[in-house]
């Protein structure tokens, strides 16, 4: 009987704790969680439209995870605040892919914020899904572009409401917020007017600074504008919270949506939240999702949210779970991220990106969202909603499918010989 | 297609003043308004106008207010979970799964158009007037034979013109000339917007031909256009009272912490914040707990909002800012901080998005004033609410003994106290006063913005503008200098924008301040700390 000595036992336990260990630690490599960023203002001005993107982004997460994770790893969401400055969205940007070393960011809002971001993300190589309808003329390879190009949005709005169904219109009102996004598809869209043989001195162009609460001046100028011609249609790109005060002073004086409407390309349910909405119905929004569309994904969508904010108690949507169209295109990005990297079984860059060239997933817009091979967006089905007295939208257009983004718009002169492809120089 | 639209209305007219008994809407033709493509449904429509009966009444306002429901082929009135068949007006069980209507612009214009067929004929004037008004809008040749019906049966005067008008629109096409000249002479006489671009299109190359009726319609045009253009004038005049108003108003707290005792409150803002949010929880509970006297909830808000800011003023008084009399940059750093903390304190119990709070309903809509004016009836009450508030502030500065204290204290500090005037009280009292107004200036900014925790961040700049300008220690001041910068903003912006506006009024005061920095109304006298 061999005779167990205290050195030997010692040895014994010490290979055993070391192999135990070691094993633990490859285990634990390939069960690490993947680190993501969540890259949205919680605070300053964007606030009211980027918190609940984090909020979804969180609820896509733990949905992933409580099924397993990706790969069998789990994912872990790292989340910063940029507090709607600018600035600090790069440095942010920069502490999460260097610091944090996350995989991927979900994140921005604001065109402004993603074109602070963007060096950031070509320098170190990292990814960013950016989830909001904006104005194009930007393509890099180090982001997908989950919301619409200007050809998925504004382009057939206004078609829309040239159309007989929508009032036939033939005198424009363009009306912005002063920054990047408006006067870009303003140029946009005054290029278009123009090829439909809209006269100069039928489109009328206004913007008005961030934040801007006193909008007499402004509805009385329209109101003088519609009254000198044939029928005339607002197309508004007001962002952020000035839209409040723009449409309950819209609804107090009078300018009803069978005579002037208001197209908006950034109002949606959640805009609308702190507006009486009984005098705007009628007025228009278009989208890629809007809550009240009814199909089965939807539904399921908007059952989870409302599950998960009650859940965690977010304010206001504890009581009034709203969904919106950035919401919806933050969870699609997610998941298609999440099939890229199992598509490619790695979360190199290079490699997601590669893999994410036509991703399909079942969107709760309810069509198949398809991430083109080349250059980046989603193919996403375009809806027209008019404003219903309970502050939802009617879908009243809509195309028969999904329809390619366009993110250089032929409207805009030398943008024909730009490629649809990321060439991997930063144009900005 | 115009001239069967046309035969149509010469139906509609012959039948709507014949009995009808027997329901003449039918269950397809309901059915057809409701679903199908837009055309179809508005030629469904003017096929059922024909034979009108209260069914197709019902089923017309249903439409327009969403309580028309689809259930396989039938229409059905859904209201309060009750449904009624739509063609028949009978009762029916409500099926599980029912459509809704959708209906966009053109097809509730056509909707609208067919409730005021109705309306026209109406035994109230009321209703009467609104079909009109109505009928302005979605007037077109169609409704001529209607328009003349109802001429010929209406009583009220002021109406009666309003019909002549409206058929004048409808005869300026006519080939008769003599028929287009009275036209345009009827339509001269109103003033309607819609009016100058009729006129105009007629002007327009090759519409009108006739050298007579072009001259008629040049003199036609100036005359309304004279007309139009006083609208718009009184319009400006309006907005900048109602934005001066409301300038004044965010001013006035500060015109007393910042003008009488000269503390540089950078937390004002957050006190007309806390105003604000204070309206919307009385809004909530209102709403909750006395829905019926949810219109009403503004009235018990304005001495709540005035008490719950001012009672934040007289914490911060208590446990800071009373430390830091005499020390400006110190009371500017802290003021400052606490403006963040307040901000972010509501962010945390409210969320960081803007709290919804909704006009009582005889706040919402607006009075027309002229045919293309239209007075919001928030902003003239804003405009009445601030100077009320500010009447109540004079007269307790001016007459009553707190106010003398007041400025006792504030004009020489030691010699109040040295006549037994416990200065540390009346400090509390005077910045929880000035907070107090802040409040109330949070209540009424509630009914035009937005209620989020950034309120304050966008009026602070704006409410030291209008105290320096005005003159620091002066109410009247204050008045004043909000008034002018209100309407100076709105005359510019008229001209060049809202950001130009912005920059000029800037500039404005910074050349302004450099020329006379005591601003409009310097203290007079000898102010012993002067």
């Amino acid at each position: 009987m061999p005779q167990i000595t205290r050195r030997g036992a010692l040895k014994t336990l010490t290979v055993a704790l070391v192999s135990a260990s070691l094993s633990s630690l490859v285990a634990a490599q390939s069960k690490d969680p993947i680190k993501v960023g969540v890259l949205h203002s919680l605070s300053g001005t964007m606030a009211i439209s980027e918190t609940v993107l984090k909020d979804v982004a969180l609820m896509a997460i733990d949905e992933i995870n409580a099924k397993g994770g990706v790969m069998g790893r789990k994912l872990e969401p790292v989340v910063v605040d940029p507090a709607s400055n600018w600035p600090l969205f790069a440095e942010k940007a920069r502490q999460l892919i260097s610091n944090d070393k996350v995989a991927v960011t979900f994140g921005c809002w604001t065109s402004v914020s993603r074109k602070s971001v963007l060096p950031v993300f070509e320098e170190l190589n990292s990814l960013l899904f950016y989830p909001v309808q904006y104005e194009g003329e930007e393509l890099s390879k180090n982001v997908f572009y989950t919301g619409a190009a200007p050809n998925q949005q504004a382009i057939p709005a206004v078609e829309y409401l040239m159309s007989k169904d929508g009032g036939s219109a033939k005198r424009w009102v363009l009306l912005g917020t002063d920054y990047v996004y408006p006067r870009t598809t303003n140029k946009i869209l005054r290029s278009f007017l123009k090829s439909k043989g809209v006269a100069e001195a039928d489109i009328m162009e206004e913007y008005t600074p961030f934040g801007h609460s006193d909008y007499q001046t402004i509805i009385a100028n329209i109101k003088k504008f519609s009254s000198e011609g044939k029928k005339t249609a607002v197309i508004s790109t007001i962002n952020g919270d000035s839209n409040v005060p723009f449409y309950k002073e819209l609804g107090n004086q009078g300018l009803k949506a069978t005579d002037v409407p208001v197209v908006a390309f950034s109002v949606g349910e959640e805009e609308l939240r702190g507006v009486d909405t009984k005098p705007l119905v009628g007025h228009l929004a278009a989208w890629n999702y809007f809550m009240s569309l009814k199909n089965p994904a939807n539904t399921e969508f908007t059952k989870k949210w409302a599950d998960y904010a009650k859940k965690k108690g977010i304010a206001g949507h504890k009581d009034k779970p709203l969904t919106n169209d950035p919401m919806e295109a933050t969870y699609i990005g997610i998941y298609m991220w999440k099939q890229a990297v199992e598509k490619a079984k790695s979360t190199d860059t290079d490699k997601v990106i590669a893999a994410m060239a036509g991703q399909t997933f079942k969107a709760p817009g309810g069509f198949t969202s398809t991430m083109d091979t080349k250059n980046h967006h989603l193919h996403k089905p375009v809806f027209i909603g008019e404003i219903k007295a309970d502050g939802q939208f009617n879908v009243v257009w809509k195309t028969p499918g999904p329809v390619r983004a366009n993110p250089w718009s032929p409207f805009i002169p030398g943008n024909d010989v730009k490629k649809d492809v990321p060439d991997g120089k930063t144009k900005i | 297609m115009l001239r069967r639209i046309t035969l149509y209305g010469l139906l509609l007219f012959a039948w709507l003043f014949a009995v009808s008994t027997a329901s003449a809407l039918s269950p397809e033709s309901a059915k057809a308004i409701a679903v199908g493509d837009n055309d179809d449904r508005i030629k469904a429509l003017s096929a059922a106008l024909v034979t009108p009966d209260d069914n197709l009444s019902n089923l017309v306002e249903a439409l327009l207010a969403d309580t028309a429901k689809v259930a396989g082929d039938q229409v059905l009135i859904v209201t309060d979970g009750k449904a009624v068949i739509a063609a028949t007006g009978a009762e029916a069980p409500l099926p599980a799964v029912v459509e809704d209507v959708v209906n966009n612009n053109r097809m509730r214009q056509a909707l609208e158009g067919a409730k005021a067929a109705f309306g026209l004929f109406s035994d109230s004037v009321r209703v009467r007037n609104n079909a009109i008004t109505e009928l302005r809008e979605s007037a077109d040749e169609s409704k001529l034979p209607l328009i003349d019906r109802a001429l010929a049966k209406e009583t009220d005067a002021s109406l009666k013109a309003k019909l002549e008008q409206l058929r004048a629109a409808m005869l300026i096409a006519s080939s008769d000339k003599q028929k287009r000249l009275d036209a345009i002479v009827a339509l001269t006489a109103s003033a309607q917007p819609s009016v100058k671009s009729l006129l105009q299109e007629r002007m327009k190359a090759g519409v009108e031909t006739d050298p007579e009726v072009r001259a008629a319609l040049t003199t036609a045009i100036k005359t309304v256009e004279d007309r139009l253009a006083w609208g718009e004038r009184l319009g400006v005049v309006f907005t900048g009272l109602s934005l001066g108003s409301i300038l004044f108003l965010v001013a006035l707290g500060l015109a007393i912490t910042y003008g009488l005792m000269g503390v540089i409150n950078m937390a004002h803002g957050e006190l007309l914040m806390i105003g604000a949010y204070a309206t919307y929880l009385v809004q909530n509970v209102f709403r909750k707990f006395m829905p019926g006297a949810f219109d009403y909830y503004i009235i018990a808000a304005i001495p709540l909002s005035f008490l719950a800011a001012a009672l934040v003023g007289a914490i911060l008084e208590r446990t800071v800012i009373r430390w830091l009399y005499g020390r400006p940059l110190e009371t500017l750093l802290a003021t400052w901080g606490i403006s963040l903390m307040l901000i972010q304190l509501v962010r945390t119990f409210f969320g960081a998005q803007n709290v919804p709070v909704e006009n009582p309903s005889w706040l919402s809509g607006g009075v027309q004033v002229l045919p293309n004016l239209t007075l919001p009836f928030n902003r003239i009450a804003i405009i009445f609410f601030a100077f009320f508030v500010l009447a109540g502030v004079s007269l307790l500065i001016s007459k009553t003994r707190l106010g003398l204290f007041v400025r006792g204290v504030t004009q020489n500090r030691s010699m109040a106290a040295c006549m037994g005037v416990n200065t540390a009280k009346i400090d509390t009292y005077a910045f929880a006063l000035g907070a107090g107004i802040a409040g109330l200036a949070g209540c009424a900014l509630s009914q035009v913005g937005n209620v989020g925790p950034d309120l304050g961040q966008g009026y602070i700049v704006d409410s030291f503008m209008v105290v320096v300008l005005g003159g620091v220690g002066q109410l009247a001041g204050t008045v004043y200098a909000g008034l002018g910068l209100g309407v100076l903003n709105k005359f510019l912006e008229g001209w060049t924008g809202a950001v130009l506006a912005k920059i000029i009024v800037l500039v404005f005061i910074v050349v302004f301040i450099q020329r006379r920095p005591q601003g409009i109304f310097a203290l007079k006298g000898r102010s012993a700390e002067a």
